[in-house]
């Protein structure tokens, strides 16, 4: 790491961690905790669908596994939903495993279709098999915690690990053979990488963090149903919006993503009521168009682009 | 024991035979070469030797063990590595990253992988080139960047596909001497190649296949003058 970013991560934890003092209204600190969401949901997409190219429309099936694994420990058992934060990842976890093994045969957008079945097969079979679920009518919890600081700061400290984890596999071998694999696949097969083992190691940490995520939404919203945990707009979708407006493949842009997608969704849901999705649509246009690369991505050029302006300015003048 | 020899290896693609019953040997520290018209199926002979095409028949040897059921990726691993003839470079890395990806195989160490990126930048001549992206480099580097990247993986067995093919006279020299160089460092190399001049240049052997058949096996000289080697480039008329 170098020294102005080791900077700018020690400026960014200070904020995140002092930002309760300041804003305590739990409006907005409701709002924190969702950007917070999308940041280690979309910060695990990231490793798996940014670093290693294999894009995963299914991710609300980890989410939701994560989530449920939480909701049927009080559902069935009457245990605290918050071991759903160590049960949650560890199931999200497993379940990617055989999936990864079938899925990992096939290349491209059939990998992309293949997630995107998996995720509805998991809604619909947790939406019939009610006696295990609860089916459609969800499950509720009652939550032993009030206060939103404690579960902002708990988030927080998953966004951490999430973001520590993703960043320590990136910059070593594996991220490495990651990388080689979106590239190319063949020339990574050639350079005697194995190809499927590789991706395998990109999904588990994946599913495992996006599984945590889940478990902690159980817990902080107190209701999940098959319809919410694993939809595929809401969850499936959006986490790929996230990663694509903040930065695919960068280690801040789903972060940086997630604040701007969550806080232009709130404001375009007040403002234009049931219209807001049809902003989302211009602004996939607009940033396919403009900032292929994301935020993050891009952000040299659009400093560029600011000093630019600022030079013919001075220029004028 | 020879040091790499395929035998009787065919493969069909459903009613088409690409290569068939061919049978080759390949000495130690030696370049062996492969020409034949378009379509003969010297890339398919590379392709099954990398493994990745399933043989529909035939053995393969490297150092006295069978390879042909080997996973892909591990051919790399037992120490053959290649190159491909429509070039595939790992485009949004850097050429050192390019490099380092292949150094990875005998390393997990970082700092190891760049030290060794950093001296078959050297090796190849690469240095100028080091922290460009693979993607906005021109072919002749490209080809370079595949032989450079290859020999990241430390091989014993050398398979370069048309290293030279697109280039022009000037270029192809300097890859004929960094081919001889990689040769030089004991290297076995098998290449495959159009341009006869290269070819007659730095070839021990030469093996000439045409609709995926021998038609002729030997020192350089005497398979220019094979008259069946003449048919296949020349046509009938000069045989």
């Amino acid at each position: 790491m170098t020294k102005r970013n080791l900077l700018m991560t020690i400026a960014f934890i200070l904020v995140a961690v002092l930002i309760p003092v300041f804003i305590k209204a739990p409006y907005q600190m409701h709002i924190l905790i969702l950007v917070i969401i999308w940041a280690i949901i979309g910060t695990s997409w990231n490793l798996l669908g940014g670093y290693a190219g294999q894009v995963s429309f299914g991710h609300a099936a980890f989410f939701g596994v994560g989530a449920y694994a939480a909701g049927l420990l009080t559902f069935h058992y009457g245990i605290s939903p918050w071991w759903g934060m160590l049960l949650g990842p560890v199931a999200a976890a497993v379940v990617s495993l055989p999936i990864g093994v079938i899925c990992f045969r096939l290349r491209g957008p059939y990998f992309a279709l293949a997630m995107l079945a998996l995720g509805e097969i998991f809604r619909i079979v947790f939406l019939n098999i009610e006696a295990v679920t609860n089916g459609a009518k969800g499950i509720l919890i009652m939550p032993e915690i009030t206060s939103k600081m404690i579960y902002y700061y708990i988030a927080l400290g998953a966004l951490g690990l999430t973001l520590a984890v993703t960043y320590l596999i990136v910059n070593s071998k594996i991220g490495y053979y990651l990388v080689s694999i979106r590239e190319d696949q063949d020339a990574a097969t050639s350079l005697g990488i194995p190809t499927t083992l590789y991706k395998n190691l990109a999904l588990i940490p994946s599913a495992f963090f996006t599984g945590l995520a889940g478990a902690f939404y159980t817990n902080y919203v107190a209701f999940i149903d098959p319809n919410i945990v694993f939809n595929l707009t809401n969850v499936s979708v959006m986490v790929i919006l996230v990663v694509m407006l903040g930065g695919v493949a960068t280690t801040w842009g789903p972060t940086v993503g997630a604040g701007i997608y969550i806080l232009l969704g709130e404001v375009f849901r007040t403002t234009l009521g049931s219209a807001n999705v049809l902003i989302f649509g211009v602004l996939v246009c607009v940033i396919i168009l403009f900032v292929p690369n994301g935020i993050v991505g891009e952000l040299s050029m659009l400093k560029q682009l600011v000093s630019r302006r600022k030079a013919s300015v001075s220029g004028g003048i | 024991m020879s040091f790499f020899e395929c035998k009787k290896i065919t493969k069909k693609f459903g009613g088409l035979t690409a290569v068939s019953e061919l049978c080759f040997e390949v000495e130690k520290g030696k370049i062996f070469g492969i020409i034949g018209p378009n379509g003969s199926g010297k890339t398919t002979v590379f392709n099954m030797v990398s493994r990745f095409f399933p043989l529909t028949d035939g053995e393969i040897y490297f150092k006295g063990k069978r390879i042909d059921q080997l996973p892909a990726h591990k051919i790399c691993d037992i120490g053959i590595g290649r190159t491909f003839q429509v070039v595939k470079p790992l485009r949004r890395l850097t050429v050192r990253e390019n490099i380092m990806a292949g150094a990875f195989l005998r390393t997990g160490n970082i700092g190891q992988a760049r030290h060794k990126a950093e001296e078959i930048i050297d090796f190849c001549g690469l240095q100028k080139f080091t922290n460009i992206e693979a993607k906005s480099l021109p072919i002749p580097l490209r080809k370079r960047l595949e032989i450079a990247r290859a020999l990241a993986t430390d091989p014993e067995l050398l398979l370069l596909d048309e290293t030279c093919a697109g280039l022009n006279p000037k270029e192809s020299e300097a890859a004929i001497a960094l081919i001889r160089r990689i040769r030089d460092t004991g290297v076995t190399i098998i290449i495959i190649e159009h341009i006869m001049k290269v070819m007659m240049g730095i070839s021990d052997k030469i093996l000439a296949i045409n609709f995926g058949k021998e038609i002729a096996m030997g020192k350089p000289q005497e398979v220019a003058n094979h008259p069946e080697v003449i048919k296949a480039y020349l046509g009938d008329a000069y045989a």
